[in-house]
């Protein structure tokens, strides 16, 4: 597929503050796309590029084949949904929504249809002439959205647009989104501070830290192969692990973790140099049972601690050899068997569920 | 009052009732005392008839207010109205784009710059208008600065002229004009004028489609502050006009202290109150009408 977006080595700088650092990054037509990190990495700055608010300090932006890097906000064939929303408060929904197109200089009849039809697709009919203020939160972010998607841009760029919401609407709003980003077969970039959020809608996450781009990837490859320590810890949950090689048989390689585990990876997920790296593993991919079970690596621990999770457990273990690990498991196996502190419990991982994440 | 007194019940009854009129008394006494009881007065003397030393005398008549209608008055009430309109006019140009950019700035600035603003009115507006006579008289400061450079080699008559009457209206309550509007622009969130310009609105239709009407209640309450009392203003025009230009609040003025007709000053003076109540009036009706 053709790039829609093409980000060229691009540097943001507020005074000797670098908000985004040296980033590159190829946005495919009609991919939904998500920046992904914690507040102040630079995942704003950089949608605030795409959309004109912010000039790059360096390098350069393309939509669509065309450079955009220094064109003003309102040459650009990209739409914005604010995370405040920033609906006009003196004009009705109907007239929020056909701004963008009386901007264009649409006809007059034209502007009716349109604002009729996705008033229909984003489900507001008969709230065209109320003023934003008379809106529940879930009504407002659906104008914006409209107000947004009615000029049919090459781009969306949607800025936090469900933070505002209480979890149950935020969603199905995720839903929504995802639907509507389908039938409309838009691209769209969206800014967001919740990985689960990004899991849940994105074709591809790219991943932001201290204004670097950390990881670009598909929600799976980002969760089961993250590539650094900060991907691993801010995406799901991880044990975080220093370990050492200690032996090599052929395609595996076994590691010693800290506290005196050991375990096996695939020999060429090792980096090349270095005789310590930090290993990620997900707290669900331990497996625990009070019997014996099959699995690449097995071995016995305690269990420390058990935290009531609802629909999880979450079981505190420190193994045989002294290594803390955090494990989660269905509240209720199909083993039917609980699991509480002090118990002595059998555990497994599987080798291809251990991630190395970058040198000690 | 009557918020504050029908709220009282739910805050313990009678009680709190008394409470809100006992605090209430000292701006109810004032008014009455300085606004109810002179307007009452006014009211009444201007039915009245004087005689030959100028003494009221209460003695029933429409007299005057049929001398309000001559056209005289009425050429001069026309001018006045022009006067405090190109006022309004020039304050809001020029205030405008101080008012938005003093609100577009960064906290400590911001206020630094809203200071400035505010620092005429510590000195006596009459001082100022003084000052300004110094700057504009043939042999002052301005003309001064003109012959020195070159630009000119005979001083330019300023002083005493419409235009120096106008320039003084102007410094007088282009304040008026900035602050209202700063108070709307200052509460207009940025996100709004990116919205505009996301959705393709340049820089002159994001003003005109989006900033002028959200900050309208803040021009709204510029025009009332400055048109109002620049129709009545009479100082400026005595001591920057010269009497050349004589307006409203000139010729109410010396009916009472000069001519020492009263009766028909007071005629005038309510005419005019009823003109800034039916202004005010429909000012309030058009914010209304853009708020709700």
């Amino acid at each position: 597929m053709p790039s829609m977006i093409e980000i060229r080595s691009v540097t943001k700088r507020f005074g000797s503050f670098t908000a985004v650092n040296d980033v590159s990054l190829d946005i495919a037509e009609g991919e939904f796309l998500t920046l992904l990190g914690p507040s102040g990495c630079g995942k704003t700055t950089l949608l605030r590029m795409l959309s004109g608010f912010e000039t790059p300090t360096s390098g350069t932006l393309r939509i669509d084949g065309e450079e955009v890097t220094h064109l003003a906000p309102y040459r650009r064939n990209v739409n914005q949904v604010f995370q405040s929303y920033a609906l006009f408060p003196h004009l009705t929904v109907a007239d929020n929504i056909a701004f963008g197109l009386r901007m264009q200089k649409v006809p007059a009849p034209e502007i009716t249809r349109r604002v009729d039809e996705v008033v229909e697709l984003v489900a507001l009919t008969g709230f065209a002439s109320r003023r934003p203020h008379e809106l529940s939160g879930g009504q407002r972010q659906r104008v914006a959205l409209a107000r947004a998607i009615v000029p049919r841009p090459k781009v969306l760029l949607l800025d936090e647009p469900l933070s505002a919401l209480d979890a149950k609407l935020r969603q199905q709003m995720q839903l929504e989104l995802k639907r509507l980003q389908k039938h409309l077969g838009m691209t769209f970039v969206f800014v967001t501070h919740d990985q689960e959020e990004a899991l849940t809608m994105s074709d591809r996450i790219a991943v932001f830290n201290q204004g670097r781009l950390e990881q670009l990837g598909s929600a799976s490859a980002i969760y089961h192969q993250p590539r650094t320590a900060f991907v691993a810890d801010f995406i799901g949950e991880a044990n975080l692990l220093t370990a050492e090689a200690i032996a090599r048989s052929g395609t595996m390689t076994r590691l010693r973790v800290e506290g005196g585990l050991e375990l096996e990876i695939p020999t060429d997920r090792w980096p090349a140099g270095g005789s310590k790296v930090v290993i990620s593993l997900r707290p669900e991919k331990i497996l625990v049972s009070k019997r014996p079970l099959e699995a690449e690596a097995i071995f016995t621990a305690r269990v420390t601690d058990e935290l009531f999770q609802g629909a999880l457990d979450r079981l505190h273990l420190q193994t045989e050899s002294g290594t803390r690990l955090t494990a989660l498991v269905a509240n209720e196996s199909a083993l039917r068997e609980a699991i509480h502190a002090g118990d002595a419990v059998w555990c497994g991982v599987h080798a291809d569920d251990i991630a190395v994440v970058g040198p000690a | 009052m009557h918020a504050l007194a029908d709220t009282a019940p739910a805050h313990g009854g009678r009680r709190a009732g008394v409470v809100a009129w006992l605090l209430l008394a000292p701006l109810a006494l004032w008014l009455l005392l300085f606004v109810v009881v002179p307007m009452a007065g006014l009211v009444v003397y201007s039915f009245c008839q004087r005689d030959d030393l100028g003494r009221v005398v209460y003695d029933f008549s429409w007299e005057n207010y049929a001398r309000v209608f001559d056209p005289i008055y009425l050429k001069i009430l026309g001018r006045s109205i022009g006067y405090a309109a190109l006022t309004t006019v020039i304050c809001i140009v020029i205030g405008y784009p101080v008012a938005w950019y003093i609100a577009r700035q960064r906290s400590p600035l911001r206020e630094r710059l809203l200071l400035l603003v505010m620092i005429p009115f510590w000195t006596s507006f009459l001082i100022r208008t003084y000052a300004w006579i110094a700057i504009l008289k043939s042999e002052g400061l301005l003309n001064g600065l003109l012959q020195f450079s070159g630009v000119v080699t005979a001083p330019l008559s300023l002083l005493y002229t419409p235009t120096a009457v106008v320039i003084g209206l102007v410094y007088a309550y282009l304040p008026f004009m900035i602050l209202p509007i700063y108070g709307s622009a200052e509460k207009l969130d940025n996100a709004l004028v990116e919205a505009a310009h996301d959705l393709g609105a340049g820089p002159i239709r994001a003003f005109s489609h989006v900033i002028i009407p959200l900050t309208w209640p803040g021009i709204a309450a510029g025009i009332m502050l400055v048109f109002v009392p620049a129709i009545g203003m009479f100082a400026i025009t005595d001591l920057m006009g010269g009497a050349q230009v004589p307006l409203i609040g000139n010729v109410i003025q010396n009916q009472f202290f000069r001519a020492r007709n009263a009766p028909f000053g007071a005629a005038l003076g309510v005419v005019f109150t009823l003109l800034f109540i039916l202004t005010y009036a429909l000012a309030h009706r058009r914010r209304r009408a853009t708020t709700a």
